[in-house]
């Protein structure tokens, strides 16, 4: 375990697992357009393991919603999409996952390059103290944009897709920490459609907003998923099952099952899944 | 149960008990009284100290402006007391001479070590840079300026050797020296302030660690840095026994770094430890560049908090 944990580069570390009893076949469906493929996903920070042997592929342009219980890993797995995770410097991890058939993982990906793909929205909405135009430009312009007329394109798009564009129109050089929560989240929302993602990653978007920005969310959701591939955790089981294609459930660590979200809501296969949705715990 | 509680076999009301307690006009009531205006008293006495101070310095500099008048003192370019000359510039270019080389010093070095500090350094390291740093800050400046002559002086000597043993240079340096940790530390602690959740939202766009602490966190941490540095500047304005000991004792109006020259605190040193008579234009002089250094350093500190306050970004 200390060789392990002395590895600076967490990248593929073959170890073994103490609990490798998750059954694969039900929660692995092949799917032709899956677009992240999870395989065999360890997950230790410094010696406490937080993911057991996740594997799951994630369909295209779909809603995926990831529910548990608190302190389940679920936003720990969705952090490890992208590698944020990694900016904790005790974790390790082992296993695969393979971004269009690419091992995010090797030590030849870059993970600046990734989160371009992997966009995400965070928990508590976190604009920059700047103002809702060069929050939303910030993307493009690191990664060298920096035509005025393209910015100005770039951020009327991203904030049209993100639904508030008729919103802040006149009020695009005013900071973004005068909006409202809602609003400030959808800046947040159109700040990582302004790299033109390919998956979006939303870590429990909506639990900071009132019932009215999270309605208008979850409806942004829907019209994104033309578009986006979306990995959605959430608290709100309702939630999951109002705007999700398909939902995991993941508990203490274990991805227990993953089906379509009507198929996991309506018939769970699993006793642990059923107790959960049903209120029985959690 | 019953409502109550039972001692050595009595029962007792708490609430009677409080009724009789309060009852008593107490010694603690009176001190609860008389705590207040003991404690405005002790936040009075430095209020009174520096008005004490302002008053003094009024009234000895109009001493001083009635033998020789504020035009000449402001706008003359000669300062030679000893003869009659109070052109007051070349002692106020001296202590900015020494102020401008501190600040380049000491600005670029501190905001460096505050980056390193506040993004780059894990905790191990941190915890061992930081107080190092901060030791810095107290070293008696008195040694800062025997460091300056007799080390800093020499090996600026082996690169220029037309400098001379007492030098701006010299003693600006290590004025800057001596405000790093100033620097370092208020801007570390102002970076530190900004919060993961903004250097998180970068990181998600694809931002690599420079563009983050360059393009988010410095912009956002940005008016605890200017206030630190104009702390730091304020501080260096005020700086007396480096320069006194290092820069020399020459009131030269000039920006040549290799010279000697004096400062408005040097002089106040000069003549105020020397022996000039009570009550001559001398003896009044000093209150009159006193002032005058109490006005720069003051104006310094107004735009520090000015600019704290009008540059805070909520976040």
């Amino acid at each position: 375990m200390n060789k392990v944990m002395e590895e600076k580069t967490n990248k593929n570390v073959n170890q073994g697992t103490k609990k490798p009893e998750v059954k694969k076949e039900g929660i692995k469906k092949e799917n032709a357009n899956s677009i992240i493929e999870v395989n065999d996903l360890n997950l230790w920070y410094g010696s406490d393991q937080a993911l057991y042997e996740v594997s799951m592929d994630v369909p295209e342009k779909q809603v995926t919603a990831i529910i548990g219980p608190s302190g389940c890993g679920k936003s720990t797995f969705l952090k490890t999409l992208n590698r944020m995770v990694e900016m904790v410097p005790i974790v390790k991890t082992s296993g695969s996952i393979k971004y269009r058939d690419q091992e995010i993982f090797s030590s030849k990906y870059k993970e600046e390059y990734l989160r371009t793909k992997v966009g995400m929205v965070f928990q508590k909405p976190n604009p920059f103290p700047k103002s809702v135009y060069d929050n939303v430009a910030y993307g493009p312009r690191i990664h060298g944009i920096k035509k005025k007329e393209i910015l100005d394109q770039i951020v009327e798009k991203s904030l049209k897709g993100a639904a508030i564009w008729d919103e802040l129109k006149d009020r695009l050089h005013e900071n973004a920490y005068g909006l409202s929560g809602g609003q400030q989240q959808r800046v947040c929302i159109a700040r990582a459609l302004a790299v033109e993602p390919d998956v979006i990653l939303m870590d429990e978007p909506t639990s900071a907003l009132d019932p009215i920005s999270t309605a208008k969310v979850e409806e942004l959701v829907q019209e994104l998923k033309e578009k986006y591939s979306i990995i959605i955790v959430t608290h709100n089981m309702q939630q999951a099952a109002r705007i999700s294609d398909k939902t995991a459930f993941f508990l203490n660590g274990e991805l227990i099952e993953f089906a379509d979200t009507d198929d996991l809501f309506q018939n769970p296969h699993d006793k642990r899944t059923e107790d959960y949705i049903t209120g029985r715990f959690g | 149960m019953d409502k109550g509680l039972q001692s050595e076999g009595k029962m007792i009301d708490v609430q009677q008990m409080i009724e009789r307690n309060k009852n008593k006009k107490s010694f603690g009531e009176r001190i609860e009284k008389i705590i207040p205006f003991f404690l405005l008293l002790c936040a009075a006495v430095s209020v009174l100290t520096t008005v004490g101070i302002l008053f003094t310095l009024l009234r000895e500099s109009i001493g001083f402006f009635s033998n020789v008048s504020l035009i000449d003192f402001y706008t003359g370019t000669s300062w030679s007391p000893w003869s009659g000359e109070y052109g007051v510039a070349p002692l106020i270019g001296g202590t900015l001479l020494i102020t401008l080389i501190a600040t380049l010093v000491a600005v670029p070095l501190g905001l460096m070590s505050a980056i390193f500090l506040s993004e780059y350094a894990n905790d191990k390291v941190r915890r061992v840079i930081k107080p190092v740093l901060e030791v810095l800050a107290g070293i008696p400046t008195v040694v800062y300026g025997y460091f300056a002559l007799t080390f800093i002086t020499p090996m600026f000597q082996a690169f220029i050797p037309d400098l001379g043993i007492f030098n701006a240079l010299s003693g600006g340096f290590v004025v800057g020296i001596m405000i790093i940790p100033m620097v370092a530390s208020l801007s570390e602690d102002a970076m530190n302030s900004v919060p993961n959740a903004l250097r998180e939202g970068a990181y998600g766009l694809g931002a690599t660690k420079l563009e983050v602490v360059f393009k988010v966190v410095l912009p956002a941490a940005l008016s605890g840095i200017i206030a630190s540095i104009v702390l730091a500047i304020s501080r260096a304005i005020g700086e007396t026994m480096i320069v006194t000991i290092a820069a020399g004792a020459t009131p030269n109006l000039t920006f040549n770094p290799t010279e000697s020259i004096q400062t408005m605190t040097a002089f106040i040193v000069q003549a105020a430890t020397g022996d000039t008579t009570f009550g001559s234009t001398i003896y009044y002089s000093l209150y009159a560049v006193g002032m005058t250094l109490f006005v720069f350093t003051l104006v310094m500190n107004l735009i520090a908090q000015y600019i704290s306050r009008k540059f805070r970004e909520e976040y």
